[in-house]
Order: structure tokens, then sequence, then C-alpha cells
């Protein structure tokens, strides 16, 4: 496998953050706990440190977002980056710019690093080995394939209620098949040593082999619930009706949506996540996204804290490397 | 005049006539004279010593794109002919899907004047099932018969329904056309890029089931019980399929199989790490399947190897892995990837040429692919212990898209007749 290869240096450093898949657990709790101690930051009046002033960090983002986007932006900022968004959904490559071409020539202007998110699963990789060496590059999002900060937030979030992994069982629930959330989270928890995860969803939106992972497999909700310390529920996009996936959001619902009363079937203590945007009654009962197991917002503010984590140790390697 | 040739001292294998010899093959008027001893007052005017080397029959490769017309840009006849020589191969078959699509005569013709010029290799066209391959209306097939084409296809490009390709196989058949169906359900395979299977539902690939092409062998194995007409399925890629396909032959179907070199050797694992050069079409699929496929060679239910080379431009496969175009550059790797296979046992060397030479010939009914003396003289001479790296130096496909770039093979061409003609000769160095 050349993931860890091409996303660590030498010494095992992250030089890109491209997936989950592959690093060792003490990298992963390495990313928490400088996560950790720049959640103080963000609590500050003043919200800045200075550890990346004079560095130029690109947001290229090929799918519209705006939680993921903000989130890196503000992370960004808070330490002390100039930043750059550019919303290649609606430029160059609509005219015609090849992939290539666009880094090419945002390169030239001399950044530091890029933030990616594309629809083609493996875009990420792709950009990693094309750009200078000096440039890193995160996956915020390629395809099918891996949104690794969220799956960090997500842990780091986990990690804040629940410490000990090995202790749980964690339900992700929903449209797996088209889940680079899904993905990651997978890799992320198998690596911190969770006892058991579940992918929980109908056959039409679970993908092939996928206890090949090391995680089992529930067509009905109710026993994929069962004793879950942690249920990730996932965004259903609407245009799944009409690739034949699933008949209608009401019967999605009637089958697959976290009520009240089906929470109750795990632990008293659970926490309920989602990624976000989340469809109310769609997925997610109201009253539970809102109810007092839901950290959803928190997994918000978490992702500022876990991006400036992984921005800042993917530059560390660097700013170390020209002192050495 | 073509000059008389001799090519000494090497191990004949013509696996057409089971001959397996130290022999001398003997070339006059462009046709093989005789094997062993001269023939009574040939006086060769060019000596080629096969010494340590095996002298066999012209390669048939039964699908190969060499991408002209339409997109000179990834590769030409001419350049794509001298790839075709240096891999010993002297009769490629060409899918119909060039630009323009090959339904009519004109395009036919283009066709074979241009490979005339560029006179290393005999070009076998295969006309278009369907006009522009648009899957609705019957090519003009008598037409396309009479320009040469002895075979018809509809390429990747879907059928519009199974009544369409009902009427085609009928009309294929009174024509006495062979009709080759690359075997994929347009819709199970969905845009996809990769098996799936473990390997693509990690890495988040949109996977090709298995059912894209079992589904697509067994709607057309259930018309030609209705039609009668003589169907080869191309490039195989999975186990399934080919059971099916086994099913059916030992029922009488008038039906044979290929696959492709690459197939044999390499499995949907490689696609880790989202190297474009293994987006593939079919999918790379499981051990499994490779190791399956091999058995199948060997029983005889796949008939032949081809290279299925697709040449691209270097900017074809830099881009996210799916948003890459498939295929790989393969008529220097169909030799050597065929007779790695004896190395690991799979095949005896006599079954190796023959999956290359006289099988192909005989799916296409054509007279190549044998030494017999009388037929026009198309021979390869390979050592097959000379090692050899691909290389800018050794690679002639326009197409650089191998996955085996940099990579070692065993078995090297060292020359090529074809019609009696030397058309490739490896510098000695």
């Amino acid at each position: 496998m050349s993931e860890p290869s091409l996303q660590l240096d030498e010494h095992g450093q992250l030089r890109h953050f491209l997936t989950a898949e592959g690093l060792e657990r003490a990298l992963l709790v390495s990313i928490m706990d400088t996560a950790e101690s720049f959640a103080s930051v963000t609590e500050q009046t003043v919200k800045k440190v200075p550890l990346l002033r004079g560095k130029t960090i690109v947001n290229l983002f090929f799918e519209t977002s705006t939680r993921t986007r903000t989130t890196f932006e503000l992370a960004a900022k808070r330490l002390s980056a100039d930043v750059l968004n550019v919303n290649i959904a609606t430029s160059a490559t609509t005219k015609g710019e090849s992939l290539l071409d666009t880094i090419r020539n945002i390169e030239a202007m001399h950044v530091d690093m890029f933030v990616v998110r594309h629809a083609q699963s493996g875009a990420a990789h792709f950009i990693a080995r094309q750009v200078a060496p000096h440039i890193s590059v995160i996956n915020a999002g390629d395809g099918r394939h891996a949104h690794p900060t969220q799956a960090m937030l997500d842990v780091f979030t986990i990690r804040k209620h629940k410490p000990d992994f090995g202790q749980l069982t964690v339900a992700i629930v929903g449209d797996i098949l088209h889940s680079r959330v899904a993905r990651s989270e997978i890799h992320a928890l198998r690596i911190l040593g969770a006892r058991e995860i579940r992918v929980v969803g109908p056959r039409t939106l679970i993908p092939a082999d996928v206890e090949a992972l090391g995680i089992t497999v529930c067509h009905d909700l109710e026993s994929g619930l069962r004793n879950a310390d942690v249920i990730i529920m996932l965004r259903l996009q609407r245009e799944r009706m009409s690739g034949a996936f699933i008949p209608s959001e009401h019967e999605y619902y009637a089958s697959f949506g976290l009520t009240e009363s089906r929470l109750t079937l795990a632990k008293p203590d659970a926490l309920v996540m989602h990624p976000g945007p989340i469809n109310r009654g769609v997925e997610i009962d109201s009253k539970v996204a809102d109810g007092s197991r839901s950290v959803i917002l928190q997994q918000v503010t978490h992702g500022i804290a876990i991006r400036m984590a992984v921005m800042s140790m993917t530059m560390r390697r660097r700013a170390e490397g020209v002192a050495a | 005049m073509s000059p008389r040739i001799s090519i000494q001292s090497g191990r004949v294998i013509d696996p057409a006539k089971g001959i397996d010899d130290l022999l001398d093959v003997h070339i006059a008027e462009g046709r093989i004279a005789g094997l062993g001893q001269k023939p009574e007052g040939f006086d060769a005017d060019q000596v080629i010593d096969a010494g340590g080397r095996i002298v066999c029959p012209g390669l048939v490769d039964l699908c190969a794109r060499l991408r002209e017309p339409g997109f000179e840009h990834k590769a030409t006849i001419d350049s794509e002919s001298r790839a075709a020589a240096a891999g010993g191969i002297t009769t490629v078959c060409v899918p119909p899907d060039t630009y323009p699509i090959i339904d009519t005569p004109a395009v036919v013709r283009l066709i074979q004047a241009k490979a005339a010029m560029a006179g290393r290799v005999r070009i076998q066209v295969i006309g278009a099932l369907t006009c522009g391959l648009k899957g609705q209306d019957l090519s003009e097939m008598s037409a396309l018969r009479q320009a040469g084409c002895g075979a018809v296809s509809n390429a990747y490009a879907p059928v519009a329904n199974t009544l369409v390709l009902r009427r085609a196989l009928e009309y294929a058949a009174s024509h006495d056309l062979l009709v080759v169906v690359r075997p994929e359900d347009p819709d199970l395979a969905d845009h996809g890029c990769v098996h799936e299977g473990p390997v693509g539902t990690r890495l988040g690939l949109r996977g090709i089931p298995y059912a894209a092409e079992t589904v697509a062998v067994a709607q057309v194995l259930a018309l030609i019980e209705h039609t009668g007409a003589r169907v080869h399925f191309a490039q195989l890629s999975s186990a399934r399929a080919m059971r099916s396909i086994a099913r059916a032959q030992e029922k009488g179907f008038p039906i044979s199989a290929d696959v492709a070199a690459h197939q044999l050797h390499l499995t949907d694992e490689s696609v880790e790490g989202f190297d474009a050069q293994y987006h593939l079409r079919p999918p790379l699929r499981t051990r499994a399947d490779r190791d399956a496929l091999r058995e199948g060679l060997r029983d005889g239910v796949i008939a032949a190897v081809c290279s299925d080379h697709q040449p691209h431009e270097p900017d074809a496969k830099l881009d996210a892995f799916p948003a890459t175009e498939p295929g790989l550059s393969g008529l220097q790797t169909l030799l050597p990837l065929t007779l790695q296979l004896v190395e690991t046992g799979a095949l005896s060397l006599m079954q190796a040429l023959a999956a290359v030479t006289q099988r192909p010939a005989a799916v296409m009914g054509l007279t190549a692919g044998t030494l017999q003396p009388g037929v026009p003289a198309d021979i390869c001479v390979f050592d097959p212990d000379a090692v050899w790296t691909i290389s800018d130096e050794s690679w002639l496909s326009a197409g650089r898209n191998t996955p085996f770039w940099s990579r070692t093979l065993k078995g090297r061409v060292t020359h090529t007749l074809q019609g009696g003609r030397p058309v490739f000769e490896l510098d000695p160095r």
C-alpha cells in the first residue's frame, strides 16, 4: 500500500493528510492531543497563534461545501496563515482546464498548502503526487474514498466523552456506499481499537464486501443500534431516490430514521453524531438531533481544532526541515 | 521480389501442426517454401541464424486499437505497426470504434490502405454491428464483409435493446459473419472503473460487478440458441462468465472466447494507491478469477490470448483515477506475458504459443498462425530466455501507458517476418 509512504515523510511524520488508512495509532492520538492544545486557543478572546504566519493555504474546492470549507478557513486563519478560497465548481475546469493544469497554475503562485475537495476518489492522492515537494496536501473529501479530517474530529469528539476506544461499539447508519466519511471513520476507529464497528443500512446502500474492512453489517436498524455506545447517522442525499437505491424518504425514515424510541435500544449514555448537514425527518428526528445525547454541534466546533492540528503538523515538518 | 530467406538452426514450434523440432525454415516468394531440408533449387539470399531461439508463426492478436483514424494524438497505424512487429505480431484485429466508426467499406479501405503503407502488419478489420455503433440500426454488413471484414462487433457501445441484438445476430449469421461481443451490461457497469469488491469498496471507487459480465453473456447465449449466430466473447474478466461459456460449449454452441494477457497476471489488488495505469476495462478482478481464467485457457474454453492494446497519450492517465481513460498499451507485452504462463506451469510452451497463433487465427477464420508450407511467411523468432526492460529504448508504441513500465520481462522477439519480408529485427547491439 502506498498511502502511508505518500503521506508520511522518512521520520513517519505527516507530510500530507490524505487518508486515515494505514496510519499508526500513535499518530492519530498525536493529532487529537495537538487539537486539544488548540481547543483553548479558539476559546480565547484573541483567537490566534502565529504558527503558520507567512504561509499561504489554498482551499481548493471542486465540490461545494460550507461547513468543511469554512472550518478549514477558520483553522488556517487562527494559525495566522493567509487563506485563498478557490471555488473550482464555478471556475476554470468548467472552461475545460484539466485538474493538473489547475494545480500547476495555483502552485505557480507560491503557495504552501492545498486543502482539496474533489468529486473523484483518488484526487487528493493524484494531487499529492504531482505537487512540488514543499507543498502539503490535505484531503477535505475525495469522492467516496476519504474525508480524514472529518473522521479525526469525530473520534476526537468521541474521546472527549468516552476515552476508552477498546470498550466502544459504534454504529454507522445510512448511505455507506457513497460515504467517504464512513470509510474514514471505519479506518480511524479500527486503528484506535474500537471493539465493534457496525454499518447499518439497506443492501442497496452498503458497498460490496465491506466486511473486509473488519466490521459487521446489519440491515435492520434495531439490531444495529442494540447496545451501541456511539451512533453516527449519515446524510441521505436526495439523488439516491432517482438512482433506485431507496423508494422514498418516507420509507427510509420508517426503516432507518433515528427516533427517540429507537435510541432507547442503544446504551443509555450513547452519543448521537452526524457529519452534517442533517436532513431532519429523513435520517434523524429533530428531537434526537437536538436532544441531550446529540454532540452534533460539538463536532463542528472540534472541526476547527482538528484542522488546526493537521495543518500545523504537516507544516511543522517543513519548518523543522528548514531549521535543520 | 521478396528475398529468399532461410531461418536456420531454430527450434520450430508450429502448434497448428504439432511441430516442435530443430528445423530450418525456408521462405520464397513471400511464402513458406519448406521446413527442414532445403527445397530443390532453393538458394537463400539471406540467412537468419536462429540458434538458441524459437521460430513460431507470427502472432495473431484478436484485439488491438491502433487509434487511426480519429485518435492520431494517441497513436497511428504506422506507430503501432512498428510496435506490433517488435512484439512478433503479424496480424491484428482492430475493433470498429475508430472515428469515423468502421461502419462503411470506405473506412475499412482507408485502414487497409494505411496498413499497406505502414507495411508491417496485416490488419483484420472488425466492422461495426450497428450504424455508428449507436445500437439502433444494423450496419451494412454484407458490404463490410465484401470489403474484408470477417467479423462485426459493437465494441463497448451498448445495443439499444434485446430486439436489436437479436436482429443483429440473425443478420450477421445470414452473412456468415462472426459477432465479437465484449460482454458488459452497460447499466450494471454503471460507469464503474474497478472490480466491485473489497479493494474498490475500500478505495471508494465505483465497482463493475461480476453481473455486468455474466448478465451480458447469458443474454447473448440465450439469443444464440434462438439465432444460431457464431459469437466470440472478447476479453473475459471473470470466472463466472467463463463457466457459463464452458457450459454452453459443452452443449455445442458455436462460441469462442479470449482473454487479455494482463488479465492472466494482474489482479484488483494492483489498484491500491490509485495508479491510473491499472485503470483497465474490463477491470482487473480477483486472484480466483485470474487463476480460473488461466485454467480456462489451458482447458480450451478460452481459445486465445490477446493484447487488448489501447494506447493513450500521457494526459489520458494524468487525473484522478476514475477520470482517467482505461486501457493499456499491450502489443509488446503480449508474447512475454503469455510465455510467463509457461514459467508458472499454467501452460505448456506449445499451448502458450497456440493461444497467440493458431487458435486466434482459427477464431477469425484466417489462414495465418501456421508455418505450413505454402502459406504466407508470417514468422516470429524469439529468444525465450532473453530478459529485457520496458524503457524508452525498447518501447515502440506511441502509448507508454503500461503498468509494466520499467519492469523486466522474459522472452524477446529478435526477428519478425510478414509475408516473407523482415519487418523487425532486434538491434544486436
